[in-house]
């Protein structure tokens, strides 16, 4: 393949396509260690007793792989395209860009090593000890320059919304980041907290939400409202709702962390902000999703030919539903049962399966071809396959694990007339595995989607310049 | 001023400035601008295709499927 530009500006894309196709590959490897770990729910057997590949450590390596290398390659990768197109401007840094790629990839090949020899710092989603958190901020504040930057040096007058939701997701992610992974080294590769207590517990989950809010949503926003356009060829439904959505959703995101400590040493007062913050925060996501759905009004029917299209759509529509959930589940009453259980591992789930990856994967189908010289992707049938054993796969895991959590809430607060437990945690337990095995064939599904996508993108690559030509509409 | 009272007119500030960035952003002056915007995602490859278009009817009669 042959790399050339169409447009009057020498774009930067050779960084946008590194980290296109690192996507794709963190997104196997993320989701496959997922799938090994849903097994060893079932089969304790399969961590054959090596330190290494005890669930313990391989769930932080789950989470990480595919938080930070599948979905933010993801959103470096749009970032840094989006920004160029919408500002008509070679992405600012020069080799700084190049930096940030190689930067974040040494952060990902510290985590893949040291999570499995068991160096945490225990703190959930931000357990890579404290050198490689050195690095993660020297290559963020790249990542800060090499964005801002491009947006100083634009040549268009207005700021296309993506950017904002683009801007706002990679400060607070600075800003999270550095608060929360304060800590006193004692060793190169040991260091303990400056926070302690309940202010150590709020910090981790102002941290902890707000990676959900800035990094899983925001981030992701900005993609959908530069993808979901430029896929249905037609704009945002609504520009005006779009500059709400995006002041509403940021003033209220930070305030909801306190509901992942319900009923803990946290002030109750503080719970009650968290839980109130949370349950307003559905306003702004559903006009989100409602100004991106409706993208579509009056152009339904290219949801019928088109699975980019699709995977764009539906992830919306998880979106909605995850964040209907979410809310609820931040009600105290309701967290007295959903809390500790599957329920919750099902919530993050339909989030992350289907609105994070579920876009990331429609905007990288969207994007491979114009990054590689193509009218389209190598196989448009395999794009199908792939939404539908996606769409299958995310299904079983959340519907398995809604009935799996409910099950264990009731179980566990079920008491006898005398006020003894009704049911010992091992029943609970013994009750899950059928749903746990329901859940380890969704992973596989999501996992062999993953490869069918990794297929299609290297044939396309592959492929003679413009050889694969677009399909007009019918 | 108590801590109390300085928290309560924060809050009341941020709400305000909230009511005036949806006032602004419905206000009718700003409409036209707002679509222009919505819609310069796609300016640049209108652009190409005119171009690409113009390269193709000088060169060939060849049938061209432009979406990029």
């Amino acid at each position: 393949m042959t790399i050339s530009n169409t447009s009057a500006v020498d774009y930067n894309f050779d960084v946008v396509r590194q980290f296109t196709v690192m996507t794709v590959i963190w997104g196997i490897v993320g989701t496959l260690v997922g799938v090994l770990i849903a097994a060893q729910l079932i089969w304790p057997a399969l961590n054959f007793d090596t330190p290494w590949l005890t669930y313990s450590r391989l769930r932080p390596l789950h989470t990480n792989a595919v938080i930070f290398a599948f979905g933010t390659s993801a959103l470096f990768a749009t970032s840094y395209y989006v920004v160029q197109r919408t500002c008509q401007a070679r992405l600012f840094g020069g080799k700084l860009a190049a930096f940030t790629f190689w930067g974040w990839q040494a952060v990902i090949v510290a985590a893949v090593i040291s999570l499995p020899l068991g160096y945490t710092s225990t703190k959930e989603y931000a357990e890579l000890e404290w050198p490689i958190d050195i690095l993660i901020t020297i290559v963020w504040v790249s990542y800060a320059i090499v964005f801002f930057g491009t947006l100083i040096k634009r040549k268009t007058s207005h700021i296309y919304v993506a950017n904002w939701f683009f801007g706002a997701f990679i400060i607070v992610i600075a800003v999270l980041h550095i608060g929360n992974s304060m800590v006193i080294p004692i060793s190169a590769m040991k260091s303990y907290s400056i926070y302690s207590g309940a202010i150590d517990a709020m910090m981790q989950w102002w941290y902890g939400h707000n990676a959900v809010g800035f990094l899983l949503t925001a981030g992701f926003l900005g993609m959908m409202y530069y993808f979901v356009p430029k896929q249905a060829d037609r704009p945002v439904y609504s520009y005006r709702l779009s500059i709400v959505h995006f002041w509403a959703l940021i003033s209220l995101y930070i305030w909801a962390g306190p509901h992942h400590l319900h009923y803990t040493a946290l002030p109750d007062w503080v719970q009650t902000v968290g839980m109130t913050m949370s349950i307003v925060l559905f306003l702004p996501s559903w006009g989100g999703m409602i100004n991106g759905i409706m993208t579509l009004s009056g152009a339904w029917h290219k949801l019928r030919h088109d699975p980019i299209l699709r995977f764009l759509i539906v992830s919306l529509s998880f979106y909605g539903m995850s964040t209907f959930e979410g809310p609820m589940m931040a009600i105290k009453s309701v967290n007295a049962l959903s809390h500790y259980t599957d329920w919750t591992v099902g919530h993050v789930h339909s989030g992350a399966l289907g609105w994070v990856a579920m876009i990331s994967i429609g905007a990288m189908y969207h994007l491979i071809p114009v990054l590689f010289n193509q009218g389209r992707m190598y196989s448009i049938r395999l794009i199908n396959i792939h939404f539908w054993i996606h769409t299958a796969g995310v299904v079983l895991y959340i519907v398995a694990m809604w009935i799996s959590g409910v099950m264990q809430g009731l179980m566990w607060r079920a008491v006898n007339t005398d006020g003894t437990l009704t049911y010992s945690f091992v029943e609970s337990l013994t009750a899950s595995y059928p749903f746990y095995f329901i859940r380890f064939i969704g992973g596989v599904l999501i996992v062999a989607g993953f490869i069918l996508m990794a297929y299609n993108m290297f044939k396309t690559m592959g492929a003679k310049d413009n050889t694969l030509k677009a399909v007009e509409e019918t | 001023m108590d801590y109390g009272t300085l928290r309560g007119l924060v809050a009341l500030l941020i709400l305000a400035l909230f009511i005036i960035i949806v006032v602004w952003s419905y206000s009718k002056n700003r409409a036209s601008s707002f679509d222009d915007v919505a819609l310069s995602i796609f300016e640049e490859d209108k652009a190409a295709a005119i171009n690409k278009q113009r390269y193709l009817d000088k060169d060939s009669k060849q049938e061209t499927n432009n979406n990029v």
